[in-house]
C-alpha cells in the first residue's frame, strides 16, 4: 500500500530513540571523565576514549558494601532464580486451572487473580514477618521467595494454555501420555515462545527489584546493584562520579544481554509454532 | 483383526441427551461410515469408542472384551482427527513415533514402523518437518501414519477429509479406503458427507439427532430408505417428496397436487384415505410432452454439463426438481409421469418407510 517511507513516522521514532538513548549517553561518556569535571558540572557529552578502562576498573569499585562484580552477581542470580522460579510454578498452577476439574478450581484462580490487586508494597509487612519467622532474613531464598509468587504469569500461561486446541489434548491421550508427560512433551515446548517472553518480562522485573532487597538484606554480601548505586550516591564523601557512571552502564548490560538472547527465540518460535 | 460392538451406548451432557442408545456390530475388518448433519452426535460417539468421553449408559466390547472403562491409550485404538492434532513443536517421524516411544518400544522397532507407515504414505522425504512446514494433504497422511504405526485393532476418522480441497480429498478418500483394505483393519468413519459416505462404506449408518436411523449397506440406504430422513439425506440431487393420501383400495394414491396415480406391486399399500409422502428421486421423473399426467412449472435450470437440473414447483405449490440428459427442454411449463417401480412411500405421521407385506 504504501509506495514511499513515511518520514513523520520515522522522524517521531528517531526522536523517541534520542531521548531515551540521551540519558544513557550522559552516563556513558559521563564514565570516562574525570569525577572532578563531572562535580564541577562540566560534563561533556564526548566520551575519552583513552579512559573506556574505567569500566573494568568499576567491577572491582566498592564504595558501597561489596564490589561491584559481587553485587552484579547477587542480582542476577536473583533476577534468573525469579524468573526461573515465576515460570515453573505460574505454569503449573496454570496447568491445573486449565486442564483440571478439581474443587474449588475457581476459587483457587479468583484468589490467584485477587492477588494482582496487592502491589508488593502494600504486602511488604506480613511478608517480612513470615520471612522472619522463617529466618529466611539475610539468606538468599529469603531474597527471592517472596518475589516469587506471580499472579500475573499465572493468568497468561492460563490463556496460553487455554487457547491449547483439544484435539491436541486428547492426541496426547490416546498416545499414552499422562498429565504430567503431556505438560512437559506437548505444553510446555508449544509454548515456548510465550515462556521466553515471560523470562525475558520477569527477569528485568526481579533485575530492578529495589524495596524488597533493602529490607530483606542488612548484610553487603546480599546486596544487589540496584540497592549498591544508590548507596554509592548517598554517602556524605566526594562521590566517584565517573566510577558511579560506569557501574551504571555496567548494571544495564546483563538485562540488555538476556532481552537480546531471548529475542531470538521468541522469535524463531513465533514464525515456527502453528496452532 | 477383530470386531467391535456397541450396547445401547448413551451419552448425555447434562440434561441434553446427544446419543439415545446405539446399537452396532462391526465385522473383522469392516469399515462403518457414520453419516448424519452436524451436532447429530457423530463426534461424539466416536470420543466414546476412544474413551475420551465415558458413556452414560451402555458398553462398548472390542473383540468381545469390555473396554467401557479402559484408559484411552490401553484401548488399542487409533484416531485420526478432523483437524489433525498433530504437535507442532515435533518433526514428523516424532509425531508417529511418540505413541510408540511411550509404550517403551525399543528404538529400532519404532523406527522400523514409522519408516514402513512413511513408505506406504509416501512421507519418507518428509520425515524430518515440522508440522508447519507441511501442505494440508502431507498433514492428513502423516494423521494417518500416526494412526497405521500404532498397528491399532480398531480405526477412529472423524472427518479427515473436511479440511483437504476437493480435489485432494477424492484422491485421498480412495487412498484411505485402499490401505483400510490392505491392512483390514476394523473402522469406524465419520462424516457429514453423504459421497464420502457412500464410496467408503462397507455399511452405513445414517444418524439423526442421536439416533441411528439406518445402518444397512450404501445401496441399500440408497435403494430403500428406512425414512424420510434417510431419503432425503443420501442422493444427490436428493429426493423429491409430494403429499398424498392412498386411494383405490390401497393401489393407488392421489397426489396433493391433483393426479392419482399408480403404485407399485399387487398388494394394497393400507386403507383408504390414509396419509402417505410419496417419494422419488429427480433422476427417476420422466418427461412426457403434453401426455405427463402432472404438471411441473420451470423455476431454473442448472446446467451440470452432461446432465442438467430443473428447478420448479407441482400444481400445488410443493418444491420438486428434475434430472435430466443435457441440453433440457426449453419451457416453463412441462408434463411428467412419476413410474410407480421408482416410488417410495412413507407413512406422513411416523415417516417410517411403508413396505408391502
Ligand atoms: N463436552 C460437551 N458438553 C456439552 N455438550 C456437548 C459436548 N460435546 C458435544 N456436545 C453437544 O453434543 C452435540 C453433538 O456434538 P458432536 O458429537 O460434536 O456433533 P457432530 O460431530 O455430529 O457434529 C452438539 O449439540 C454439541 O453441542
Ligand atoms: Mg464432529
Amino acid at each position: 500500500m504504501k509506495k514511499r517511507p513515511d518520514f513523520l513516522a520515522h522522524a517521531v521514532l528517531l526522536l523517541g530513540v534520542l531521548l531515551f538513548m540521551f540519558p544513557i549517553w550522559v552516563a556513558f561518556a559521563g564514565a570516562t571523565q574525570s569525577a572532578a569535571a563531572i562535580n564541577r558540572g562540566a560534563i561533556s557529552l564526548v566520551p575519552e576514549f583513552r579512559k573506556l578502562g574505567v569500566f573494568v576498573q568499576a567491577l572491582s569499585f566498592s564504595n558501597a558494601n561489596a564490589p561491584v562484580w559481587h553485587m552484579l552477581l547477587v542480582s542476577f542470580f536473583m533476577a534468573l532464580a525469579i524468573a526461573i522460579g515465576k515460570i515453573v510454578i505460574s505454569a503449573l498452577s496454570a496447568f491445573a486451572i486449565a486442564f483440571f476439574r478439581f474443587p474449588l478450581r475457581m476459587v483457587a484462580f479468583w484468589l490467584i487473580f485477587i492477588t494482582l490487586m496487592l502491589p508488593i508494597v502494600v504486602r511488604i509487612v506480613p511478608t517480612y514477618a513470615v520471612m522472619s519467622d522463617l529466618h529466611l532474613i539475610d539468606t538468599f531464598p529469603g531474597l527471592t521467595l517472596p518475589l516469587i509468587a506471580s499472579a500475573t504469569a499465572t493468568l497468561l500461561f492460563r490463556q496460553i494454555f487455554i487457547a491449547v486446541p483439544d484435539e491436541l489434548v486428547e492426541a496426547a491421550k490416546l498416545d499414552g501420555a499422562g498429565p504430567m508427560r503431556f505438560f512437559w512433551d506437548v505444553l510446555l515446548p508449544v509454548s515456548r515462545a510465550n515462556i521466553a517472553a515471560l523470562f525475558v518480562i520477569e527477569f528485568v522485573y526481579g533485575w530492578n527489584q529495589y524495596l524488597w532487597p533493602l529490607l530483606v538484606t542488612t548484610k553487603g554480601g546480599l546486596n544487589t546493584i540496584v540497592i549498591g548505586i544508590v548507596q554509592m550516591i548517598t554517602g556524605d564523601q566526594l562521590i566517584p562520579w565517573n566510577l558511579v557512571m560506569a557501574t551504571t552502564i555496567l548494571a544495564l548490560l546483563p538485562p540488555i544481554l538476556v532481552v537480546l538472547a531471548m529475542q531470538r527465540w521468541f522469535v524463531a518460535g513465533l514464525t515456527e509454532a502453528d496452532k | 483383526m477383530a470386531t467391535l460392538e456397541l450396547q445401547g451406548l448413551a451419552k448425555s451432557f447434562g440434561n441434553t441427551k446427544v446419543l439415545h442408545g446405539l446399537d452396532v456390530k462391526l465385522d473383522d475388518g469392516e469399515m462403518l461410515v457414520i453419516v448424519g448433519g452436524s451436532g447429530c452426535g457423530k463426534s461424539t460417539l466416536l470420543r466414546l469408542v476412544a474413551g475420551l468421553e465415558s458413556p452414560t449408559a451402555g458398553r462398548i466390547l472390542l473383540d468381545g472384551k469390555d473396554i467401557t472403562h479402559v484408559d484411552p491409550s490401553k484401548r488399542d485404538v487409533a484416531m485420526v482427527f478432523q483437524n489433525y492434532a498433530l504437535y507442532p513443536h515435533m518433526s514428523v517421524f516424532e509425531n508417529m513415533a511418540y505413541g510408540l516411544k511411550l509404550k517403551g518400544m525399543p528404538k529400532a522397532e519404532i523406527a522400523k514402523r514409522v519408516e514402513e507407515a512413511a513408505d506406504t504414505l509416501s512421507l519418507s522425504a518428509l520425515l524430518g518437518r515440522k508440522p508447519g512446514q507441511l501442505s494440508g494433504g502431507q498433514r492428513q497422511r502423516v494423521a494417518m501414519g500416526r494412526a497405521i504405526v500404532r498397528e491399532p485393532k480398531l480405526f477412529l476418522f472423524d472427518e479427515p477429509l473436511s479440511n483437504l480441497d476437493a480435489k485432494l480429498r477424492v484422491q485421498v478418500r480412495a487412498d484411505i479406503r485402499k490401505l483400510q483394505k490392505r491392512l483390514n483393519v476394523t473402522s469406524l468413519y465419520v462424516t457429514h458427507d453423504q459421497v464420502e459416505a457412500m464410496t467408503l462404506a462397507d455399511r452405513l449408518a445414517v444418524m439423526e439427532q442421536g439416533v441411528a436411523a439406518q445402518i444397512a449397506t450404501p445401496l441399500e440406504v440408497f435403494a430403500r430408505p428406512a425414512d424420510q430422513f434417510v431419503a432425503g439425506f443420501i442422493g444427490d440431487p436428493s429426493m423429491n417428496f409430494c403429499k398424498a393420501v392412498l386411494c383405490a383400495g390401497g393401489h393407488g394414491a392421489k397426489l396433493a397436487a391433483g393426479p392419482e396415480v399408480a403404485l407399485p406391486g399387487e398388494a394394497s399399500w393400507g386403507p383408504e384415505g390414509m396419509a402417505v409422502m410419496l417419494g422419488i428421486r429427480p433422476q427417476h421423473v420422466v418427461i412426457e410432452p403434453g401426455t405427463g399426467p402432472l404438471g411441473f412449472a420451470v423455476a431454473l435450470e442448472e446446467p451440470l454439463g452432461s446432465e442438467a437440473l430443473l428447478h420448479g414447483t407441482l400444481p400445488d405449490g410443493e418444491a420438486f426438481r428434475i434430472r435430466v440428459p443435457y441440453p433440457a427442454p426449453q419451457a416453463t411449463a412441462l408434463t411428467i409421469s412419476l413410474p410407480a417401480a421408482h416410488l417410495h412411500l412413507f407413512d406422513a405421521q411416523t415417516g417410517k418407510r411403508l413396505e408391502i407385506a
